[in-house]
């Protein structure tokens, strides 16, 4: 087993990628020419900026007074109670500006592009966190910025879409394949084909090709920082679990980062598991998938027998994505993080228990984490204790919860 | 160039190769169609190639169908949605394939996304592609970095590897890339995608003067070209042109509703234009 290699310490699991951005055998650089000259100057200049003062005295100024940094760590009193079992801490990234995790990435790559000298971003979205986070940063910036976007998704986020709009981003409905985000990544990659030369493509997840990756994880991971050094400061001691949602995976990489050389504390991530199983029924790539490669890098694809992608389904357009971020795999692989999946409605209940127990109301991607949180924490002792990254603000959801509720906008129950 | 062992003429390197002597002993230039495999079915795709082949393009590159291709435009993705729709699977590509490269003589390259090739495993797409016949790739999502296990399984069955060099890349790399390219170098015309433009980029006659001074490898270019006139403008510096997006589109235009007859004998006198314009009695 690789997790005896780990067990032993001999290799920090936290020493991934490698030069060529292979997690393991993860990760690579898979994509057309074009963009090979493109990545490698984002690469450098990404090298020069960590090793710059200049560029982490900016990024830290912004991340406290432009986010509101350190977000803080919650104790879930009436929700750990419910539960009957272990206490339930959230990770409070809602409170940050624009309501997500999302900033943290936009705000760091957005300082990229200016290094680089480029003043237009594209941009990917699902369900629109990264698409107003994007906007955000160039809005502060003063770079162009176009977002690519599902028109399925387009509908089912309006809120985001309208408040991107407010801060001049252009955006894009895509109206191929399956109209969410996969068709959203692929509609960038082909802008970015042509634009390259002028434009930087601000990637909202842990996916695509090297550097990315290793790119937004190392910017989320503020989120696992944080949230160990609230834990050794108001608990006394390290979490015993640690959960987060995984879509393509950023908050939940962001989170664990700075936990996985840390073998005591368990990791957990969760997957959509939508209606079911069934291939097309849900987004769960690390549960169900296989390797392949898609958008650039080799990690767990939903695919068929050809390596066609497969059509894929969840509540939530954040995690609609049959992909998922190569160091997933890696840890998957690895055995360091335990990866399983929520069902729609036990998501949608999760929302509801939240909102009620805790005056929260999570994004539907952030409830999946929380509905397994709250099983977990009900089959252990009281002495443990469980952190939830709250990803993200549910506002964005709140129309499409109330019409899948059959509910009216106002949220009473219609008519029969 | 290291060959250890004479190479076999009916590899698919050894067929490429014999192509562009004839068209250089004869003063000719090389079309090379692109048509996607099972667009708007495999029957259909079948007698195209067949009619290219009777057309007398040099080399013909078969689009692979996949659900994500990022490196390509509306015109290829869209029929490589139809494809797809239509049932097209790699079993079919083969069967048509082994079926058509039995009775034509031009070498059918396949144009295909390395997520296709690695989920089969190197080894059998390799060994299922030399039995149908096929005589090489080109990988558009395969950069050089990646392409050593795909390199060292082609060179071993005799398949090139077709590599592309872009307005993007810089001078030492595409020399790098030229070095490595097996069966001939792709020149890509335009930073950006597949899909026909109304005129050739500036600076491409530059660049494919300056990757001759660097490779005794065949070039050909490629995204963008559309027109007999364009393919004779870029064909006076290169060793020959790849027409994609604009025989698809026809393809597509002709298809519906479908009529196959029709569409053969179009496409079959599009690349007879084709080919006459980069005749000798052209230049």
């Amino acid at each position: 087993m690789a997790t005896a290699a780990i067990a032993s310490g001999s290799v920090p699991l936290s020493a991934v990628p490698d030069p060529l951005g292979r997690f393991g055998r993860f990760g690579g650089r898979y994509v057309p020419e074009t963009l090979s000259a493109a990545l490698d100057q984002l690469e450098q200049a990404y090298a020069e900026a960590v090793a710059d003062p200049a560029f982490h005295a900016e990024l830290d100024g912004l991340l406290a007074a432009f986010v509101g940094r350190p977000t803080p760590l919650l104790f879930a009193r009436r929700l750990t109670a419910l539960a009957g079992g272990a206490q339930i801490y959230f990770k409070r990234e809602d409170l940050s500006h624009t309501g997500a995790h999302k900033i943290n990435n936009t705000l760091g790559q957005g300082l990229l592009a200016l290094r680089m000298g480029k003043r237009r971003i594209i941009a990917e979205t699902g369900a629109g966190q990264h698409g107003v986070a994007t906007a955000t940063a160039c809005a502060r910036f003063g770079l162009e910025c176009v977002v690519y976007m599902g028109a399925e998704d387009v509908r089912r986020q309006a809120p985001n879409v309208r408040n991107m709009r407010f801060m001049g981003a252009e955006v894009r409905p895509v109206e191929t394949g399956s109209r969410t985000l996969r068709d959203a990544i692929n509609e960038a990659m082909r802008d970015w084909m042509g634009s390259v030369e002028t434009t930087h493509y601000i990637i909202g997840s842990v996916v695509g090709p090297h550097p990315f990756p290793r790119i937004v994880r190392d910017f989320q991971s503020v989120i696992g920082r944080e949230t160990v050094e609230q834990c050794r400061r108001q608990l006394g001691r390290l979490p015993d679990t640690v959960v987060a949602c995984v879509g393509g995976g950023s908050n939940a990489a962001g989170m664990f980062y700075p936990f996985v050389d840390h073998a005591e504390v368990r990791l957990v991530g969760v997957e959509a598991g939508g209606r079911s199983g069934e291939p097309g029924d849900h987004a769960a790539s690390l549960s169900f998938g296989s390797p392949g490669i898609l958008h650039g890098s080799l990690s767990y694809v939903l695919q068929d027998d050809d390596g066609q992608t497969s059509d894929v389904h969840s509540v939530s357009a954040g995690l609609d994505y049959p992909g998922v971020g190569p160091e997933h795999s890696y840890w998957r692989d690895a055995g360091r993080v335990s990866y399983t999946s929520v069902t729609d409605a036990a998501a949608l209940d999760a929302f509801d228990t939240v909102a009620r127990q805790e005056g929260i109301l999570p994004a539907l991607e952030t409830s999946h984490a929380l509905a397994w949180a709250v099983d977990e924490a009900a089959r252990r002792p009281a002495d443990e204790i469980i952190v939830v990254c709250l990803s993200g603000r549910g506002d964005k959801d709140a129309a499409e919860i109330a019409r899948l509720r059959g509910l009216s906008a106002a949220g009473e129950q219609a008519a029969s | 160039m290291s060959l250890a062992a004479p190479p076999n003429p009916s590899s698919g390197v050894a067929r490429i190769a014999a192509q562009f002597a004839a068209n250089a002993a004869a003063g000719r230039k090389a079309i090379a169609p692109f048509v996607t495999a099972g667009d708007p079915d495999v029957a259909t795709t079948a007698e195209v190639l067949a009619a290219i082949d009777r057309a007398g393009a040099t080399l013909i590159e078969l689009g692979v169908p996949y659900s994500d291709p990022i490196a390509d435009g509306a015109v290829i993705q869209a029929s490589y949605v139809r494809a797809l729709a239509q049932g097209m699977s790699l079993d079919r590509l083969f069967a048509m394939v082994k079926d058509v490269t039995g009775k034509i003589t031009t070498p059918v390259l396949a144009m295909v996304s390395y997520s296709i090739i690695f989920r089969r495993g190197i080894d059998r797409f390799v060994a299922e592609s030399v039995a149908a016949g096929l005589a090489g790739f080109v990988v558009p999502d395969l950069p050089i970095e990646e392409s050593e296990d795909l390199g060292s399984a082609c060179e071993a069955a005799g398949l090139a590897l077709v590599r592309l060099v872009t307005p993007t890349t810089p001078p030492e790399r595409a020399e790098q890339i030229a070095r490595q390219s097996t069966g001939f170098l792709y020149c890509v015309s335009v930073a950006g995608v597949t899909g026909a433009r109304t005129s050739l980029p500036a600076g491409l006659v530059d660049r494919v003067a300056w990757l001759r001074t660097k490779t005794d490898v065949p070039i050909l270019v490629g995204f963008g070209i559309s027109t007999p006139e364009q393919a004779q403008a870029v064909a006076a510096v290169a060793d020959g042109v790849i027409v994609g997006s604009a025989l698809v589109r026809r393809l597509a235009d002709l298809a519906h509703p479908p009529s196959t007859q029709p569409v053969v004998v179009n496409i079959e006198q599009h690349v007879r234009d084709l080919v006459q314009a980069v005749a000798p009695a052209a230049g």
